[in-house]
């Protein structure tokens, strides 16, 4: 059997699809992370609960109105999205003159309401949600088996990503958005509806998070506490990326993912920490993260 | 000194709390929460550092100290003089990478890193993995103070308590202080004056987390056990809340903050279950939303304006 530096070579591979498949996700909660930030510099640390409410809102669609994958792959995301707009509005609407620290408080104890609701309605523990059927199966690649529904993933991941970095680099909407990253004011003045668009781009980015969430429901058991031990490595790869940087979230979210996961195979203790010893080495080396501008 | 006389009214309370029949466990949990968040204080509040990971170097020291206590035999004091100094190596190795940014990167680099420190306590041998440690026992000071009555560890929990906040205030008024609030209120003016604000911070964040230590050890030796939760970010979470629920840059509000989240805990959790992490969020969002100032902080805006004007003279 091959094997690189004494590890059998299938099992190095189902790593490395298994770290694709994290790093997608990495990279479409970090992506939303980095939208957010970017306009409303507010870090929204209820990123890793919307996630959470989407995969929820697949399980709960199925259980209860029996709508398949497929139109909770479209409904998660805008039921959850409409719950992020309530909270920019409610709230974070009126912190964004304060300083940003109160933002990341705020949506912190959004975080703690949100999974506390969960878990008081369907306890802590994990929930099962079966793979779409057109999604079941493997691919026999001859060196190893694909799973279907983890290439999907990756692929619709991905694609998600691009299509969201296009709108934003490409489009005249996205223009604007950049040019209200800037200058709020000025862009106000040249009569855009700035606090619409915030709105919208703070739903925008938790819709990200929610199709995450929908994504992995077939994947990962459903569970309330799922979204807060990601949002911590999410913040990590952020930082890692620097926070203005949409494409440096998009990489460093899918090149996070997929160390972890060859980590799992050479030294599996350190899987877990692999992403923060990055983080801490990339500071002591670029303190304003590989792709980031400001100090 | 206008506020000595509710100082002194407190510590009369406290040392007569006791014998007007307050469960001593819960006198010494708040007292040690109540100096968890006088530690954090002394970042968020007079330097406006705020930590998001402060439960690393509390269950850190907390479970040096229970391993010290329970496999090595270490008495009382030895075994917490472990606890703090590993927390403030700790507080030096993670400081030393958090100061290099500052406001919400500096929460999200120490939230992250308290992270790894969790799952290194989660892997390591001597922190009992899932489990934890259990029955630590509390142990004598020097052979001769025998700490298993409620009531001695309580006053001497007492006493290192008030030692703590002494030490805080003396810290806060020290010309260092005045560096650190310098820092607080305008950094770049700071540096232009020539001080070297990375050291400062740096120094700010080791005592912090050294303070933060010691009240961990101390709920090691009280409460017997150490969990994974103590190192958790929900207690990273908890810190924060009471100190800005309490007033953050005040010296009483941590304490009063501590109180009303403890109070408030171990009366929802009978009641409400689950509900309760739901309350305390709400809480959260009600403190950030309406009264950012803290208890404390805005009762000293309302009565106490000539102080708190002076306090807050602009910058020429």
């Amino acid at each position: 059997m091959t094997s690189v530096f004494g590890v059998p070579l299938p099992a190095i591979l189902g790593q490395l699809m298994l770290g694709l498949v994290n790093g997608s996700f990495y990279a479409l909660l970090s992506l939303g992370l980095a939208v957010i930030f970017g306009l409303l510099g507010v870090v929204n640390f209820a990123h890793g609960a919307f996630y959470m409410l989407g995969a929820f809102a697949a399980f709960v669609g199925w259980q209860k109105f029996g709508l398949g994958y497929w139109w909770m792959l479209l409904l998660g995301p805008l039921i959850v999205a409409l719950l992020g707009i309530a909270v920019e509005r409610l709230f974070l609407r009126h912190l964004y003159r304060l300083d940003p620290l109160y933002g990341l408080l705020l949506t912190f104890g959004v975080a703690m309401i949100a999974e506390g609701v969960m878990h008081a309605h369907f306890g802590s523990s994990g929930n099962y949600y079966p793979v779409p059927g057109l999604l079941r199966g493997g691919l026999h690649l001859g060196f190893m088996v694909l799973p279907v529904y983890r290439a999907w993933v990756i692929v619709a991941s991905l694609g998600v990503c691009l299509i969201t970095w296009a709108v934003i680099e490409r489009t005249s909407l996205g223009a604007t958005l950049r040019a209200a990253t800037e200058n709020a004011r000025l862009v106000q003045a040249f009569g855009i509806n700035v606090p619409v668009l915030v709105t919208c781009t703070y739903g925008g980015g938790v819709a990200l998070a929610a199709l995450a969430g929908v994504l992995s429901a077939p994947i990962i058991q459903v569970s309330p506490l799922m979204g807060s031990s990601v949002v911590i490595v999410v913040f990590a790869v952020v930082v890692i990326g620097g926070m203005g940087s949409i494409l440096g979230a998009i990489v460093s979210g899918l090149a996070l993912g997929v160390i972890e996961g060859l980590t799992k195979v050479v030294y599996p203790e350190a899987s877990n920490i692999v992403v923060f010893v990055i983080m801490a080495l990339v500071l002591v080396w670029r303190p304003a993260g590989l792709f980031g501008r400001d100090p | 000194m206008r506020a000595a006389p509710a100082y002194l009214g407190l510590l009369l309370l406290a040392l007569a709390a006791p014998a007007l029949g307050i469960y001593p466990v819960f006198a010494m949990k708040l007292l040690c929460y109540g100096m968890f968040a006088c530690a954090f204080n002394l970042l968020l509040g007079y330097t406006n550092m705020l930590s998001f990971g402060h439960a690393a170097f509390f269950g850190a020291s907390a479970y040096v100290t229970g391993w010290l206590a329970t496999s090595r035999g270490w008495g009382a004091i030895a075994a917490i003089g472990g606890g703090v100094a590993t927390a403030a190596a700790l507080g030096l190795l993670i400081g030393a990478i958090a100061v290099r940014r500052r406001g919400i990167y500096f929460a999200m680099i120490t939230l992250a890193l308290s992270q790894l420190v969790f799952f290194v306590c989660l892997e390591a041998g001597f922190t009992g993995g899932e489990n934890g440690l259990q029955s630590i026992p509390r142990g004598t000071i020097l052979g001769v103070l025998d700490l298993n009555g409620d009531t001695t560890l309580y006053y001497f929990v007492l006493a290192i308590f008030v030692a703590v906040f002494l030490l805080i205030r003396r810290i806060v008024h020290s010309p260092y202080g005045q560096v650190l609030r310098a820092i607080r209120e305008n950094e770049p003016r700071a540096v232009s004056l020539g001080y070297q604000v990375n050291r400062y911070k740096l120094l700010a964040f080791v005592l912090s987390a050294s303070l933060a230590g010691l009240a961990g050890s101390l709920k090691a030796l009280i409460l017997g056990f150490v969990t994974l939760s103590d190192v958790g970010q929900a207690n990273s979470g908890q810190v924060i809340l009471m100190t800005i629920l309490g007033g953050s840059g005040t010296f009483l509000g941590p304490l009063v903050g501590a109180g009303v989240v403890l109070t408030l805990e171990e009366y929802l959790s009978e009641r409400v279950g689950a509900w309760a992490t739901v309350i305390i969020g709400a809480t959260f969002v009600a403190c950030v939303m309406t009264f950012r100032r803290g208890l404390v902080g805005e009762l000293q805006q309302r009565y106490g304006r000539r102080r708190a004007l002076s306090a807050a003279a602009p910058p020429p």
